[in-house]
């Protein structure tokens, strides 16, 4: 009898473990299979099931989202948080160096993200040098370890930057020694002579494991974790970010990677990406770009804000990255203002956060859009996301509620009162530290 | 104080009464807290030629031994600061956060253009060459309780070899116990705005040096062996050194430092051991599934009296500086190995920041153990030190009470069976200290 209970309960605890969860009498948008008012299923971290009406299981757990909106999970593909390095920018080549070493999953800046609806994002090297380093894609699960914020199988992604950035420490400042490129042709050259080293250093590779065919006696080459990022570009393996502003540079590395025979996946800023848009997407590149954030320095001049419009149109994939933690919480606006500059359609305005930057990423097969077997990865509007006065109310990363505005502002008085007992404690114990120390009799 | 000395006249050479300290001690009838096994309530410890002779109820007490009455006192065995400075010249100012310490070796001047340069490296420094006895603050951390240290160079990325060293000795020989103990890591950056620059540039730095170790051992062994047409490899002293530890350093304060670290560590497939541990209340699980040891820096985290006011620390800060002095309790629950170190807090602050682990839950006899028989396994010595059995170093500190206790005195440290009695800290030297 006991035993027959015992095995039943085991039985049903994996289902008791994660009921489904049911997103009902929602405005639902899909992003790339249309827009319906209706439900979407959630079970076992992925969508199984959206439409005007679905069966909904028993045991389900329902968010009723009446006059709500629910999109899929918005996605930054550009941004540095959550790591405790931004730059290796001592060196022009740091493809060595990798983000995901140094992720810090307690950064507020993640759910600060999360509240403003992103659910993933790519976390980037910055510009200082001409080839950065390797990027992580993280989920904004917070809460979790370092290992657990991780997108988990994302494909790699390396960083190249070109023109002010990459190119100022070339000048002598007078703080540090000045380093090779001072000049745009600089840049391009410390990328060139980056890519025939690795493809030496692949052929040095590829001798010795011929020898070793051969059952030859010979040393392996040494391993360098600066070549082998750029080697794994060259085979295809790993995605290219290039951080760029003018139009010509932008050629520039266009006809680079030609030359070499990979592809970049995004180039990032391109504020004068409406200047070169066809070639753009001749190369198949993709572009992420800021709606109106310019004047910063002379190589983006020349930015407009109509510039993501115009290379959506001439059939750029185009993004919108934040590559700044406030902005982040936001990036629902900057599609609004692709809306308004430009005239493009809201449901395209919206795959510019979502389903586009997910194929810059490469993992538009798992987030992206609300489609079945994707990522349960969503968030929930109380108002249009185009909306200036939209706030979201919950946010959904594989099927779990990782945001909940009501819950927030419960958790907010607990903490402030740990927070004050906390002070307390410790002022008296400087307190007890500060009475003079015993003296020996 | 009442100790009955037997003075055996017939055992003193003609070069008289006070050139040779006796080498044979008894110390009877005192409460032995053996720390590797059960403690004593009356025992007699016998140290002779520097070693425990003989421990227990019953020890036969050789007519030529000094005869220490133990009635009240109780015996510990000496305590081991697992990771120190202790006997290194050119020390780091004490209250530089561990990890964190800024400069490079002196050697670095123009900046490293990339690993290739083995910027703020050398792992070749060991401690054991470097030893100077007149050290000051040997004498002040051997009166608190302390007959060993593990010492490091900490200067730089790989800073060097440490060495267990005793806290007494003439010559810089006499002191080494056991060398090389391990190599000292730092995620320090190389500055001079030279590479690295960055954490995760020191990060990448470290990993490419342990593939290029092992992509010289290999050429080494190819060249050995067939020296005679074969290119001759260029010697690395640093490749030299990273090869020779027996085991490395890794700072990891934080929970998030601590999963980091435990993750880098497998991937160099080099035995680790991480030093910081403040926040290690959150990381006892992992630490318990890796088996990594753990050395607790007991300078336990506060806010610095000189911060601005204003601040407003954030609640994971807050919690950490409440709760760090309950990471040993809770290392201990779970069954994790870990040790104290110091951090360079001033000997007299020792026993209020024990007292905070013991508030926190530890109890007495693991915060003992995390002093004694624990660092001494963990640096691979525990068949020598850190605990009081037969055939070990007479390292021993004898007190009149429970050590770390409010009124505990200090009466008697034995250093290599050398009886040494602590005098109360000079005047000037206690302001000195502040």
């Amino acid at each position: 009898m006991r035993r027959a209970g015992v095995l039943l309960m085991a039985a049903l605890l994996p289902a008791l473990a994660a009921p489904p969860v049911v997103i009902r009498n929602a405005n639902v948008i899909t992003i790339t299979k249309g827009n319906f008012k209706g439900s979407v299923l959630l079970r076992d971290g992925k969508i199984e099931a959206f439409g005007e009406k679905i069966v909904i299981p028993s045991g389900a757990e329902i968010i009723d989202a009446a006059g709500q909106y629910v999109m899929p999970g918005i996605i930054d593909p550009h941004s540095h948080i959550a790591s405790e390095s931004v730059n290796e920018g001592s060196i022009s080549v740091s493809s060595m160096v990798t983000i995901e070493d140094v992720l810090n999953p307690e950064d507020i800046a993640i759910y600060r993200a999360l509240a403003g609806g992103v659910t993933t994002a790519a976390i980037m090297h910055g510009s200082a040098n001409a080839v950065g380093g390797q990027s992580a894609v993280i989920k904004m699960r917070w809460g979790k370890n370092a290992a657990g914020i991780l997108f988990g199988n994302a494909k790699p992604i390396l960083k190249l930057a070109l023109g002010e950035n990459p190119k100022r420490r070339g000048n002598p400042t007078g703080q540090t020694p000045p380093r090779y490129p001072a000049s745009r042709m600089g840049v391009e050259d410390v990328i060139r002579q980056a890519f025939t080293e690795a493809r030496n250093y692949r052929d040095a590779w590829r001798e010795y494991e011929a020898k070793v065919k051969r059952g030859e006696r010979a040393l392996p080459p040494r391993k360098d974790l600066k070549l082998e990022p750029l080697v794994e570009v060259l085979e295809g393996k790993r995605l290219v970010h290039a951080h760029c502003y003018r139009a010509d540079e932008i050629l520039m590395i266009l006809r680079l990677a030609d030359e070499f025979g990979f592809r970049i996946h995004a180039l990032v800023h391109a504020l004068e990406g409406y200047k070169v848009a066809k070639e753009i997407a001749a190369h198949n590149a993709g572009a992420t770009t800021f709606s109106d954030w310019w004047a910063y320095k002379m190589e983006v001049a020349d930015a407009i804000p109509y510039n993501a419009a115009l290379m959506f149109k001439k059939g750029v994939q185009v993004s919108l990255n934040s590559d700044d933690a406030e902005l982040m919480r936001r990036l629902n606006l900057e599609a609004a203002k692709v809306v308004k500059y430009g005239g493009v359609s809201e449901n395209d305005a919206l795959a510019m956060i979502t389903i586009m930057p997910a194929r810059q990423l490469g993992i538009e097969d798992r987030v992206g859009s609300i489609e079945i077997g994707k990522d349960a990865d969503l968030v929930i509007f109380d108002r249009h996301p185009l909306s200036s006065y939209a706030k979201v109310q919950k946010v959904i990363i594989d099927g779990e509620v990782y945001f909940d505005r009501d819950r927030d502002a419960t958790e907010r008085t607990a903490r402030e009162r740990e927070k004050k007992a906390l002070i307390e404690k410790a002022r008296e114990r400087q307190k007890q530290s500060a009475a003079p120390a015993r003296r020996p009799s | 104080m009442k100790s009955t000395i037997l003075l055996l006249l017939l055992s003193l050479g003609a070069a008289g009464v006070h050139a040779k300290p006796p080498s044979t001690y008894a110390i009877r009838g005192a409460r032995i807290v053996t720390v590797s096994g059960a403690t004593l309530e009356k025992g007699t410890v016998l140290i002779r030629g520097g070693l425990i002779q003989d421990v227990g109820a019953n020890v036969d007490i050789p007519a030529d031994a000094w005869v220490i009455d133990g009635h009240g006192l109780i015996v510990y065995p000496g305590l081991i600061d697992s990771l120190s400075t202790l006997g290194l010249a050119e020390a780091e100012p004490a209250d530089a956060p561990a990890g964190q310490r800024r400069s490079p070796p002196a050697a670095q001047q123009t900046p490293a253009r990339g690993p290739e340069d083995r910027p703020a490296t050398t792992s070749w420094l060991r401690a054991a060459d470097m030893i100077n006895p007149a050290d000051r603050r040997i004498e002040s951390a051997r009166n608190a309780g302390f007959t060993n240290a593990v010492t490091f160079p900490q200067r730089g990325m790989f800073a060097g070899q440490g060495a267990v060293i005793a806290l007494a000795g003439e010559r810089p020989g006499d002191m080494v116990v056991a060398t090389p103990a391990g190599m000292y890591l730092t995620l320090s950056t190389a500055g001079s705005g030279g590479f690295p620059s960055s954490l995760m540039g020191v990060m990448a730095y470290i990993r490419q040096v342990y593939l290029d170790a092992e992509h010289y051992k290999l050429a080494r062994q190819q060249y050995a062996s067939r020296a005679n047409g074969a290119q001759r490899l260029p010697y690395d002293r640093a490749l030299e050194g990273v090869l020779e530890a027996p085991r490395i350093l890794l700072p990891a304060s934080r929970a998030v430092e601590i999963e980091r670290m435990l993750k880098f560590a497998a991937e160099l497939k080099t035995p680790a051991v991480l030093y910081g541990g403040h926040e290690a209340y959150r990381a006892a699980d992992v630490l318990r599934k890796t088996g990594t040891p753990l050395l607790i820096n007991l300078r336990w985290p506060e806010r610095g009296r000189e911060e601005d006011p204003e601040r407003m620390d954030s609640l994971r800060i807050l919690r950490l500086r409440e709760l760090a002095p309950s990471s040993p309790a809770e290392l201990a629950k779970a069954g994790c190995r870990f040790a104290f170190y110091t951090g360079g807090i001033p000997m007299r602050d020792l026993r209020k920041a024990v007292k905070r682990a013991l508030d926190a839950g530890l109890s007495h006899a693991d915060a003992v153990r995390a002093f004694t028989l624990s660092p001494a396994e963990i640096y691979g010595v525990a068949d020598r030190l850190g605990s009081i059995d037969r055939g070990k170093i007479a390292n021993l500190v004898i007190t009149d009470g429970e050590l770390f206790a409010e009124r505990t005195q200090i009466k008697y440290i034995f250093v290599d069976g050398v009886k040494y009695e602590p005098l109360p800290e000079p005047a000037e030297e206690r302001e000195a200290n502040r």
